[in-house]
């Protein structure tokens, strides 16, 4: 027997377009029942199933019950309730809906997300007679993160408000008010009676005081999400494949195109290479060559050069690529089963990106019922989570550090490729979206621009400058907030130190900012960038034999990091991190340069404990604490621990 | 792009993770028209290979048009299939009514097939249109070291991030062709010319439009004889597309009870 054969491809039948739409709303406010009714009124419901509810309902004795056309699973009907986000189709007048209805119980605001996050405008549903509600507002503001701005308010049940328009109004005016307040401008408000049908498909005589459109009408007015070709590229790496003779690079186009030839950049590796031809396959026989591939296709590549690239990698242009950084903020929500706190640790998945993610910080707490921002005391302690007990759908400002460097955008800039989520055991536990607001780019620092550099060998040795000055070379690099008395202390320690015969030299940014980086402002880029080339030459300072002190604010934990990198490639134990420590309080009434009252007055900006972040040594070498010890006793401690520390005997 | 291509390319998507995350993955072809169109799909997603074994429940019940077209596609697309056989009806639940029972016995059979086979994860062509518990299926799905599936406490699946992780003795289903809708089904065989059992066409002014146990699927009257006529017979239709699959209308949360044990 031959299979059967399909009809030729010249059949013109592409279908019609489909958008997805979420149902949200408090707890009974009536979702399933307008979707059931909103089903059956455009003949979207088969007769079977219809006669199958009719049955049901008969045989417990209750009225038809619409909302039993999506829940359809038995422990719902037995419940009452929604359990999971269910997906129905409906045919519009221009084009075909999928309609996702989201549960009601707070604690499964987690099926919520799953069906909000594939949907391109969502139905906000309010009772009537009970108005805004506690989930009205949670599910709203989680929309407003999930990106879903496109909103229809239906308010249900006019019914049993007697269709007043009056009261209509007062529900409508709320409902509009504090979507606005979270940045989503309602489409529409329309009153409905969901049991009769009135304003779902059918204009309602009972309301004729109403002008607006019906569900449907407002339905058709959403506007498609467009493919967003006209971005920068973002192709996220999925796969590797070698089946045959091709190795082929896998993945889907997020956002931007790319053509035959085009020089593409690996990110984070920082590779480049060059699109040999885009691959694919149709049917039995051989596939017509691409010559280019947009956003939204899941496509192959093969690439002219021959370098090893691997799932994770971000493929960009060289123009406009994405940012690198293992630290950033995020705006998350936390549906997980236990509360998140500081210092846990998780996987983290961003596009097809996999590494290890702790939580450094909870910065805010958001409560949706007010939009109160709690700066909560209990959350940065690392006790607390930020999700209270029993509620496990908490909506929070964090700040994750990754353990390898991430190739990211911000939210803002690339929804597709701004948001990641968190795997706690074998589950996703949570979302969140990306802003790296005080945090630096950190690719300039990582990509290493030279290639053919070979080590230089020095004919002198580090033991015999050593011997030579009676002491090793080292970086101390001091660290803490402007006027906790870094540059104080590292200019009394390197006069003393000088008496007693050292090779010493104080790095701070008199020194530097005026020659070496000049070229650098005061950006989160240039500041990581400054600290770079201090570090750089705090490492050739102590290879010379020197004890070299920097004297940098160096907020940045990975700044750090990587100054200690870049001495310890010298010298193993070379490095040694000097937290100067004093209460922000009491840096800001020292305040020598004036510098905290202008930052406070809004003159200064990314000002670290003002309005940028300080993160704190995680294991200093050593710590002074200026605010409770003399200068003179601060000096005399570090003078010490240097001796004690760099003292060179020879073999 | 169109509303199929972005379709296919959504299915490549999930094809190319189960791939890349399931230690052993298998397709679970049914030979009816939605595996088959998944089968293709792999292909697509594989550029013309299917790099993963084919799994396939017999039963003494199946169409002998169907495993003729089935050997058919093996052969010719050079298939690696592996076959798994169904237990006796005697060893399956008695209190089931008679259809969902050899639904029940085709899904022990499929159970006995993956533990045998060692599988971690099975990509199975169900569609969210098909009945209401597949609505509520995730992509990934995560079936217990029972088989069984646990809807009321499935974890979040957004922004294409799946549940790719699970615990010892656990599998995942993987359902590619969830987004999809029968006519978008239908176009997609007409648009990429995939070949489909006959079965489908209407014969005598009856055709099957749903396949499963061949005692237990029954034909509807139509006269739908190619492609481009069945398309047009479901832009129309209000009959649903398994009203002639007995096990899903023996009573009230039967249904329910079979996917929960493991039913595809």
């Amino acid at each position: 027997m031959t299979p059967q054969l399909a009809t030729p491809k010249s059949v013109p039948m592409q279908g019609r377009d489909a958008m997805n739409l979420v149902m949200v709303g408090h707890v009974d406010h009536g979702k399933s029942t307008l979707v059931g009714r909103l089903l059956h009124d455009s003949g979207a419901v088969c007769e079977s199933r219809i006669e199958e509810i009719q049955a049901v309902c008969k045989r417990r004795g209750m009225p038809f019950e619409w909302a039993f056309l999506l829940d359809a699973l038995q422990a719902e009907r037995d419940q009452g309730v929604t359990i999971d986000a269910a997906h129905v189709r409906y045919r519009g007048e221009t084009r075909d809906y999928t309609i996702i209805d989201a549960p009601d119980h707070r604690e499964f605001i987690r099926n919520m997300v799953t069906g909000a996050a594939n949907a391109a405008a969502a139905v906000l549903v309010i009772d009537a007679s009970e108005g805004v509600r506690e989930q009205s507002r949670r599910h709203g503001y989680l929309l407003r993160l999930l990106d879903v701005r496109q909103v229809v308010v239906a308010i249900t049940k006019m019914d049993l408000i007697d269709f007043d328009a009056e009261r209509f109004d007062a529900i409508a005016g709320e409902s509009r008010d504090y979507l606005a307040s979270i940045g989503i401008v309602a489409a529409n408000v329309v009153p409905v009676a969901s049991r009769d049908g009135d304003n779902i498909a059918r204009r309602s005589d009972r309301m004729a005081w109403y002008d607006g459109p019906t569900i449907t009408e407002a339905f058709d007015r959403f506007e498609a999400p467009l493919p967003a070709t006209a971005q920068s590229l973002r192709m996220p790496l999925q796969d590797v494949y070698q089946f045959d003779e091709r190795r082929i690079v896998a993945g889907r186009i997020e956002t931007g195109q790319l053509r035959v030839g085009d020089e593409l950049l690996f990110s984070p590796s920082n590779k480049t290479a060059h699109v040999a031809t885009i691959e694919g396959w149709d049917g039995d026989s051989a596939a017509t060559p691409l010559r280019e591939a947009r956003a939204g296709q899941s496509i192959g590549l093969t690439l002219v050069e021959d370098i090893l690239v691997e799932r994770g990698e971000v493929i960009s242009h060289l123009t406009d690529p994405p940012k690198e950084s293992n630290v950033f903020r995020a705006r998350m929500f936390w549906p997980g089963s236990s509360p998140l706190s500081v210092g846990q640790s998780f996987r983290i998945r961003l596009n097809t990106f996999e590494t290890l993610v702790e939580v450094q910080d909870i910065e805010r707490v958001i409560d949706t019922d007010d939009l109160e921002v709690h700066d909560s005391e209990s959350a940065n302690n690392g006790q607390t989570g930020f999700v209270d007990e029993g509620a496990r759908d908490g909506i929070a400002e964090v700040v994750l550090r990754t353990r390898e460097i991430l190739a990211l955008d911000e939210f803002a800039a690339n929804p597709l490729t701004g948001r990641f989520v968190l795997v706690d055991d074998f589950d996703i536990a949570g979302g969140g979206i990306i802003n790296m607001e005080g945090y630096p780019d950190q690719r300039g620092l990582v990509t290493v621009m030279g290639t053919n550099l070979t080590a230089v060998e020095h004919l002198i040795s580090r033991d015999v400058r050593a011997t030579r000055n009676s002491h090793r070379g080292g970086v101390l690099w001091f660290t803490g907030f402007s006027g906790s008395g870094k540059s104080t202390l590292a200019l009394e320690v390197e006069q003393r130190l000088f008496r007693k015969g050292y090779q010493v030299y104080v790095l701070d940014g008199d020194n530097v900012r005026g020659g070496l980086n000049a070229n650098l402002g005061f950006s989160p880029e240039d500041r990581a960038e400054n600290i770079r080339r201090v570090g750089e030459v705090a490492a050739l300072f102590a290879d010379a034999g020197f004890i070299a002190i920097s004297a940098f604010i160096s907020p940045y934990l990975s700044d750090r990091q990587r100054a200690r990198a870049a001495a310890e490639n010298y010298d193993p134990g070379g490095f040694h991190e000097v937290h100067i420590h004093a209460d922000l309080e009491e840096c800001e009434r020292r305040d020598p340069k004036g510098l905290y009252k202008r930052a406070r007055k809004g003159e200064i900006k990314d000002f670290t404990g003002i309005s940028a972040p300080y993160e704190l040594p995680e294991n200093p070498e050593l710590v002074i604490d200026t605010g409770a010890e003399s200068a003179d006793i601060c000096a005399q401690r570090i003078v010490d621990y240097i001796v004690w520390k760099f003292a060179y005997e020879g073999d | 792009m169109n509303h199929l291509d972005r379709l296919e390319s959504q299915s490549i998507y999930i094809l190319r993770e189960a791939f890349n995350k399931i230690e052993r993955l298998g397709l679970l072809w049914s030979m009816g028209k939605d595996s088959t169109v998944m089968l293709w799909l792999a292909r697509k997603a594989f550029f013309g290979h299917v790099p993963f074994p084919l799994l396939h429940v017999d039963s003494d019940d199946e169409f002998p048009e169907i495993a003729a077209f089935g050997q058919c596609l093996t052969d010719d697309w050079g298939l690696n299939l592996l076959r798994g056989d169904c237990p006796p009806l005697d060893d399956i639940d008695t209190t089931l009514p008679p259809a969902a029972r050899a639904a029940a016995r085709r899904a022990a059979g499929l159970k006995a097939l993956i533990e045998a086979q060692g599988f971690t994860g099975v990509a199975v062509g169900i569609r969210r249109d098909e009945e209401g518990s597949r609505a509520k299926e995730r992509v990934f799905s995560t079936r217990g070291e029972d088989g069984e599936w646990k809807f009321r406490d499935q974890p979040p699946e957004f922004w294409d991030q799946f549940n790719t992780d699970f615990p010892p003795g656990a599998h995942v289903r993987i359902h590619p062709l969830l987004g999809w809708t029968e006519i978008d089904i239908w176009r997609y065989i007409a648009r990429e010319a995939i070949p489909v059992v006959d079965l489908y066409f209407a014969k005598d002014g009856k055709r099957y439009r749903s396949l499963g146990e061949r005692g237990h699927s029954e034909p509807m009257t139509s006269s739908a004889a190619t492609v481009t006529d069945i398309i047009a017979e479901l832009e129309t239709t209000t009959i649903a597309e398994r009203a002639g699959r007995a096990a899903d209308h023996e009573g009230e949360g039967v249904f329910e009870r079979l996917r929960v044990d493991g039913y595809a």
